[in-house]
């Protein structure tokens, strides 16, 4: 189990300087730093002194992989790939364009990004199998046909309607909540509650739908036709057999996001003013700050590696008859 | 007059042209026709295909561009089509159906004097001399446009007859159903739309319902486009690495999940940033606005195509890794028959079905990811018209006192269509083609 876990985590390392590559070649091949200045400064300052001065003051005027005028290892680690590239694994982000500094964001943002996303998971999945064991319960009637159709209606309606929509029943019209905005302890809750709800609904189409073909597939299987000779009850077997099995694919299947709820959520945070990941993630994008982008796609595939390591040991977690090798 | 061809509609005619080179292909070979008669045997399927064909109708119009003799600008054909809607601008907000602008103004009487009240629109309604008379004018219009509507539904209804006759499993009620109720509501529509502004204005003055015609092209086009640099990507690794294995799959392994490890926003927000800074560096590739937004169309198409190949790889790997095991591939390779060979004559046609349902379960999932990229800001040009582009510029709307409901509202129904239909369809496909197989979240993008 320990190798196991050894090798995996190795193993993360050839793929995480392939996203290093990836993301280097795009911010500095593709395009210069010359490129990147003359967008920052806007088109009326375009100086050769500006950009040289902007490129020193974000330390982009070095060479990027080999500086062949300094003295010894310097060659190497004086340079673009070196200082703001491979200093990502030591989660040294620099600084946002605005000077403050990124890694001191990150920290401060995560909180109110993991208050938003936690209860959105949780309830979220409650939700959808409760939703899913209904539709299974009562398959192949009317009631499971229309909850499926339902479901593909819900799939079919974009995240943003869901979050505009929800935004103006429950604050315009019935103003039970404050719109936007965010506090922090116990005060957040008063803010969190309509973007959870929003999350929860706005994923129970595709979620539900999935657990039902999950359900359906469990209760086709020979212990559920041994349990029901046996003389079991419907709702016993479907609790405390099909439930209890039906579980393993989607624990495992659900255990690859939870590292990701770090990374906050892009559309409710900017929406409801939640000083959190996504919003700071949102706003790096849209005023293209280079240097944030980068620290996050670097967090972000650190998570997804992290989410995938736990998705192998949770299958060992819930179904003792898998082992690891 | 010239024809401009710009490159998306180059490649949408081109992709037209190959499914229907396709569809004639499958016509003569009954064991590629018949999971396509499975699929078309479900009401499901037949009333989204008929949806589906509607949309295409449209977007197809409008990718068919051409430069007016002494015009500057490009139009297309829709655009002519819907030069009643295009040019009749208003000076802001106004309500479906409104004669009066939707915010008040300073107004002259004819007596001279200055009044603050909502001015009579310039195009909506300005037909009419009094008012009072609007309701029962609207009334009559919808209704002669529901007459016409019903001898168009006729004339579609008699000559699909004798096809209806040759197959008899394709449930045609449905398709007439559907037709029936597309053309009522399409018929009215378009005989009050030369007088009214049916979905209302926007805050610039454009009529809403040109806007969410328009932007039926530009989801089409992300949606089908992007499979172009999607199947190859996806089909070549994938069917690769499941045939040789070996350093090949461990390559293309290592490729996919350093790729599937970025988070898919944030890659697609930087690569779009950066060809957005390319875009800008060479404004000489592009002679016209018109060419950049559509250029910057398809460099979108490209990225979300570059970005999502992973899945179907994953798909047709496995698949490729159970093929290569059976006699029949064995069989080959006793024979002599060169790699080259099995893999397009063995594996190829039998990872075909999964490629199907593959792009058709991919395409709603576009359409909706196009929204919220342009969101995001990192969509296709802001001139271009857009779901997305619509629900940004009227996401404040909402918050605006008296609300101004309309812009979302007509995004929201045609968007809604568009998905659920290709959605139902993508369903319809799957069941046809291969009902075992489960998909489920595979493919989300």
């Amino acid at each position: 189990m320990i190798a196991y876990i050894v090798r995996r985590v190795l193993y993360a390392i050839p793929i995480l300087i392939g996203v290093n590559l990836i993301t280097f070649v795009l911010f500095f091949v593709v395009n210069t730093p010359d490129d990147m200045a003359r967008m920052h400064l806007g088109a009326k300052r375009v100086t050769p002194e500006a950009i040289d001065k902007w490129k020193q003051e974000r330390g982009y005027d070095k060479d990027l992989l080999w500086n062949a005028s300094a003295p010894g290892s310097a060659k190497f680690t004086d340079t673009i790939f070196y200082e703001k590239s491979l200093r990502l694994f030591a989660f040294d982000f620099g600084r946002a364009e605005d000077q403050r500094d990124i890694a001191h964001e990150i920290r401060t943002r995560m909180g109110p990004s993991l208050a938003l996303a936690i209860p959105v998971f949780l309830v979220g999945l409650a939700v959808n199998i409760t939703f899913a064991l209904l539709m299974a319960f009562f398959r192949a009637t009317y009631l499971d046909f229309w909850g499926v159709v339902l479901c593909v209606a819900m799939m079919s309606i974009s995240t943003l309607f869901y979050i505009i929509g929800g935004q103006y029943l429950a604050s315009k019209l019935l103003h039970l909540v404050p719109i936007s905005g965010y506090a922090g302890g116990l005060d957040a809750a008063k803010f969190v509650i309509l973007p959870v709800l929003i999350g929860v609904v706005s994923g129970i189409g595709s979620g539900s739908r999935w657990y039902r073909t999950i359900f359906l597939e469990e209760m086709g299987r020979d212990y559920v036709r041994t349990a029901r000779a046996k003389g079991l009850a419907e709702s016993v077997v479907l609790f405390r057999h099909v439930l209890k099995n039906a579980m393993i694919p989607i624990l495992t299947g659900s255990v690859v996001v939870i590292p990701l709820l770090f990374m906050g959520s892009l559309l409710a945070e900017s929406f409801f003013g939640i000083p959190g990941l996504g919003s700071y993630t949102l706003d790096a994008i849209q005023a293209q700050d280079f240097a944030v982008v980068r620290s996050m796609v670097f967090i972000g595939s650190l998570l997804y590696i992290l989410g995938l390591l736990l998705t192998d040991l949770s299958y060992t977690l819930v179904d003792p008859r898998i082992r690891l090798e | 007059m010239t024809p401009v061809v710009l490159a998306t509609d180059a490649l949408l005619w081109l992709l037209v042209a190959a499914v229907v080179a396709y569809a004639l292909y499958c016509r003569r070979r009954p064991h590629l026709a018949a999971p396509w008669k499975r699929v078309f045997r479900s009401k499901a399927a037949v009333v989204s295909a008929v949806v589906l064909g509607c949309y295409l109708v449209v977007g197809l119009a409008d990718s068919l561009h051409y430069r007016a003799a002494g015009a500057v600008e490009v139009q297309s054909l829709l655009d002519r089509m819907l030069s009643v809607l295009r040019q009749k601008g208003e000076k802001t907000y106004s309500a479906p159906l409104a004669t009066r602008l939707y915010s008040k103004e300073q107004i002259e009487t004819p007596d001279g004097k200055y009044v603050r009240d909502f001015p009579r629109l310039r195009h909506g309604g300005a037909h009419l001399d009094e008012e009072r008379d609007r309701v029962t004018d609207v009334v009559t219009r919808a209704a002669l446009g529901l007459g016409s509507a019903g001898a168009l539904w006729a004339l579609v209804y008699f000559a699909s007859r004798p096809l209806a006759r040759r197959h008899p499993h394709v449930p045609w009620r449905a398709a007439w159903t559907t037709a029936g109720v597309i053309l009522a509501l399409a018929g009215p529509i378009a005989s009050l739309a030369p007088h009214y502004h049916v979905l209302g204005t926007n805050q610039v003055g454009q009529d809403v319902l040109y806007l969410a015609l328009k932007s039926i092209r530009t989801s089409l086009a992300i949606g089908t486009l992007t499979t172009l640099v999607l199947l190859p990507l996806g089909i070549a690794l994938g069917v690769m690495a499941g045939y040789f294995k070996g350093w090949i799959d461990d390559a293309i392994q290592y490729l996919y999940t350093t790729l599937n490890s970025i988070p898919g926003v944030l890659l697609i927000a930087a690569a779009v940033l950066m060809m957005q800074v390319v875009i800008d560096r060479h404004p000489e590739w592009f002679p016209t606005a018109a060419q950049r937004a559509d250029f910057r169309l398809l460099v979108l198409c490209a990225i979300l195509g570059l970005t999502s190949w992973t899945g179907l790889a994953r798909l047709l790997r496995g698949e490729a890794l159970k093929l290569s095991q059976l006699e029949y591939i064995q069989a080959a390779h006793a024979f002599g028959v060169s790699d080259a060979r099995i893999l397009g004559r063995h594996i190829l046609p039998n990872v075909a079905h999964i490629v199907i349902i593959a792009m058709v379960m991919d395409f709603s999932g576009l359409v909706l990811a196009e929204a919220v990229l342009s969101y995001v800001g990192v969509g296709v040009d802001p001139a271009t018209t857009s779901f997305g582009t619509m629900i940004n510029s009227a996401r404040l709307e909402m918050a605006r006192e008296p609300i101004v409901w309309w812009s979302l509202a007509a995004a929201f129904a045609f968007m809604f269509m568009l998905v659920l239909a290709a959605n139902l369809f993508a369903d319809a496909v799957r069941d046809g083609f291969d009902p075992r197989l489960s998909l489920g979240g595979a493919l989300a993008v």
